[in-house]
């Protein structure tokens, strides 16, 4: 008797033939296949279904079905009131809507954030369209013109505009501000560090690494804590740097220390031969990385930008810490307010900016996939 | 005459030389540094002798003067600032601790779930990506803290699991493991049947490796781990018992109870990470190509031998190094914990006791010096272990 046949894991006889695997046209079938093959994966399904009912059915009904729509104080929102169970109370949203979108920017002056939402929006959106024409222009107005305008529209002091503090600006404006100004500070100086990481001079890459290293093994509230409470003491006593002006620079250092690592990433994955050709050509450090370089590495790690751009976005709530009213240090401070308490009013409040959040995170992270798989036609055979 | 002239370095400008330039660009960036931190140290000199704040770190030596609601070592207020540090510190390794193991469990199922056959299945978990990933951590542990947590009935009224638990606005109380006597032996027979589980593993490898005989181990360990330790509760008369909570008056007696920060901090950052950490492993075994599990169904692998011998060591290679940065990332988010009060390092040491000295400096170094250790030791052991586990190439 042969070694081998003694081995009991050898298999003797030969098995019978499978099924043929369910036609791929037959939507019906593959469907049940999918969901009901087997009993593990009928159970799978189950398991699902109860979530769903479960989760999903309860947050329809209190958001549309059980929502009270129209009213003026807590007292339309009171299921003693209305006899009914009562599910999101939206005056409360509506009447707060003032607060959540500019803190408290002054009500005759509100006109001015509104002018510079619909000016970012009319350069953003042929700037996001890939079809839309003049590129380089409108690129130099958003991110070089349209700052400045907005700065001495919401700060005021400039056009005839009285001075609006920043201490009166809350809600949605401040989000986007601190977003907006991290996104257009945080790139370049996240290249100027990633090049300063890669570079040949010891001393030069040493500072980098020392910078990048530091801002990213720190969690982003100290670094907002080390802008409010110790940034001051470092600086000459007589400069008076505003609250939401110290905000900025810590999210600034923070965000491009996160930057530079992305950006490194793809410098990495240039081959030599770019750099050596570019050389060749008798291109300078500063040229070559602009035309050959950048323009190519950039390219490559859009998502991980696009990444960086969402996480940024999300970390703007932070602030509410260091006592800077975001939207959501807007609404929890919309919670306190007594003559809105009902049992529905803080779902109601979380499920609005949850909604507000949501949109602006996935939509980015959607167009990051648009243009990643724009750029990408030319590799996918 | 005239090629070796022509051969000859060109004459260029002292400040054009790449080794002039590189001396002196990096001599002017050390200059503008050590300009800059000279002025820094200037300056915070003349503002700390303008408020009459006295540096240094002898403020860890006072008196802190106010109370934590949790501590894992005794604590009470007349101990020092020093101490609060200690206890602040350990409150933040729980919380990431606990953390840490709850989000690698569920990030795990979530990210195996998104790729499951089952339609629904993965729908439901990518659903659930998506929306965790897309709100603020912030947000959500505010969301936990006020809207879930926070409008939970009073003790009197609290919810009941199964008479065991108590869910309550003061927090969650969950049974406390008593030992009585005997505890000690039942102890050590379940370590000894640990042991023996262990060594029954090698034992069972080593026979199939020599004979090629395959022996079944999952119900003999079972079997070992739960009928000795049985039997040793039985004869020493049960002593090892969970001690259910009880209410009396206005509150709850026995049981441990958990506060409702702790708890909103660690869902919230055990649901985020795990979001993310469920991305980094269906990318981890998405990067396994396909003919590795086709070549074990091939040689008669079946689907759970397949997962578990060939598909995920091979995944664990890519997700390990991302998998690790999430555990930081979760560290440091714990941070966020000053936002509801549980007193982890940052609230009762950047937020307390800052507001109570004013040393803002030395706090805020001190605090970002505790982060900064905990990202370098793990990013060095993380280096260590991607040079270890790299495939070997010659």
């Amino acid at each position: 008797m042969p070694v081998a046949s003694q081995q009991s894991y050898i298999r003797r006889a030969l098995l019978e033939p499978e099924p043929p695997p369910v036609a791929s046209g037959d939507v019906l079938a593959l469907t049940r296949a999918r969901l009901f093959g087997g009993v593990f994966n009928t159970a799978l399904t189950l398991l699902g279904a109860v979530i769903v009912v479960a989760l999903v059915w309860p947050t329809v009904k209190f958001l549309f079905i059980d929502a009270v729509w129209t009213g003026s104080s807590r007292l339309d929102c009171l299921p003693q009131t209305l006899g009914r169970e009562v599910g999101a109370c939206w005056p409360f949203i509506g009447a707060k809507f003032s607060q959540f979108m500019y803190g408290f920017y002054p009500a005759s002056e509100q006109w001015r954030v509104d002018l510079t939402y619909a000016l970012g929006a009319v350069l953003l959106v042929p700037l996001l369209i890939p079809s839309a024409p003049g590129k380089a222009l409108n690129a130099v107005v958003f991110f070089g013109v349209f700052p400045v305008v907005a700065f001495f529209l919401l700060i005021g002091d400039a056009f005839g505009l009285p001075h609006v503090e920043t201490r009166v600006w809350g809600g949605l404006l401040v989000t986007l501000v601190i977003s907006f100004t991290g996104i257009i500070f945080s790139l370049p100086l996240g290249v100027l560090l990633a090049l300063g990481r890669r570079s040949e001079f010891p001393v030069v890459r040493t500072a980098c690494v020392i910078f990048i290293e530091f801002w990213r093994g720190v969690p982003l509230i100290t670094v907002l804590f080390f802008a409010t409470y110790m940034l001051p003491f470092f600086l000459p006593s007589d400069w008076r740097i505003d609250g939401l002006a110290r905000v900025l620079v810590g999210v600034v250092l923070f965000a491009a220390a996160y930057m530079a690592e992305v950006v490194r990433g793809g410098l990495q994955a240039i081959p030599r031969g770019q750099f050596e050709g570019a050389m060749a050509l008798g291109l300078g450090y500063w040229r070559m990385m602009a035309l050959v370089i950048l323009p190519q590495a950039l390219r490559l790690v859009i998502p991980g930008i696009v990444n960086s751009f969402i996480a940024l976005f999300k970390d703007t709530t932070l602030v509410l810490i260091v006592a800077i009213f975001d939207l959501l240090g807007q609404l929890r401070a919309a919670f306190a307010d007594p003559s809105w308490a009902t049992p529905v009013t803080l779902f109601t409040g979380f499920a609005f900016a949850g909604a507000i959040y949501f949109v602006g995170s996935f939509g980015m992270s959607r167009y990051a996939l648009f243009v990643e798989r724009r750029l990408n036609t030319g590799r996918l055979r | 005459m005239q090629m070796q002239r022509a051969l000859a370095p060109p004459r260029v400008a002292i400040y054009n030389r790449p080794k002039f330039r590189a001396v002196f660009y990096q001599f002017a960036l050390l200059a503008a540094l050590v300009w800059l931190g000279y002025e820094f140290a200037l300056n915070a000199k003349a503002n700390l002798d303008a408020q009459k704040i006295t540096s240094g770190f002898g403020f860890l030596e006072n008196t802190a003067g106010f109370a934590v609601n949790q501590s894992l070592i005794p604590y009470n207020e007349s101990d020092t600032y020093g101490r609060l540090f200690v206890v602040g510190l350990l409150n933040t390794l729980l919380v990431a601790g606990i953390g840490i193991v709850l989000a690698t469990i569920l990030g795990f199922a979530i990210g195996i779930a998104r790729l499951s056959r089952n339609w629904l299945l993965a729908r439901l978990a990518g659903g659930y990506v998506e929306l965790i990933r897309n709100l603020p951590l912030l947000f959500q542990i505010l969301f936990w803290y006020l809207a879930v947590l926070g409008t939970l009935p009073p003790p009197r009224q609290s919810i009941s699991l199964f008479g065991e638990v108590f869910l309550n606005n003061r927090g969650i109380i969950v049974p406390a493991p008593a030992a009585g006597s005997g505890a000690g032996l039942v102890l050590a027979v379940f370590a000894a049947s640990v042991a023996a589980t262990l060594a029954l593993r090698v034992w069972v490898r080593r026979l199939q490796v020599r004979t090629g005989r395959q022996m079944p181990l999952v119900w003999p360990c079972l079997a070992l781990l739960i009928v000795p330790a049985l039997i040793a509760l039985i004869a020493t008369g049960w002593p090892i018992r969970f001690e259910a909570p009880e209410l009396r008056g206005f509150n709850f007696v026995g049981g441990i109870r958990l506060l409702p920060e702790f708890v909103a901090l660690l869902v919230a950052l055990t649901t985020y990470t795990a979001a993310f950490i469920a991305e980094i492993v269906r990318a981890g075994l998405l990067a396994v190509p396909r003919g590795q599990s086709e070549a074990a169904s091939a040689l008669g692998l079946r689907g759970g031998l397949t997962l578990r011998l060939i598909v995920l060591p091979q995944a664990l290679r890519v997700i390990i190094p991302p998998l690790t940065n999430q555990y930081l990332n979760l560290t440091k988010n714990s941070s966020l914990a000053v936002a509801v009060g549980y007193p982890d390092l940052f609230a009762v040491f950047a937020g307390t006791t800052l507001h109570q000295t004013g040393q803002a400096i030395e706090i805020i170094a001190m605090t970002m010096a505790v982060y900064l250790a905990i990202s370098l030791i793990t990013s060095g052991l993380m280096n260590w272990y991607n040079a270890h586990i790299r495939i070997a190439e010659r």
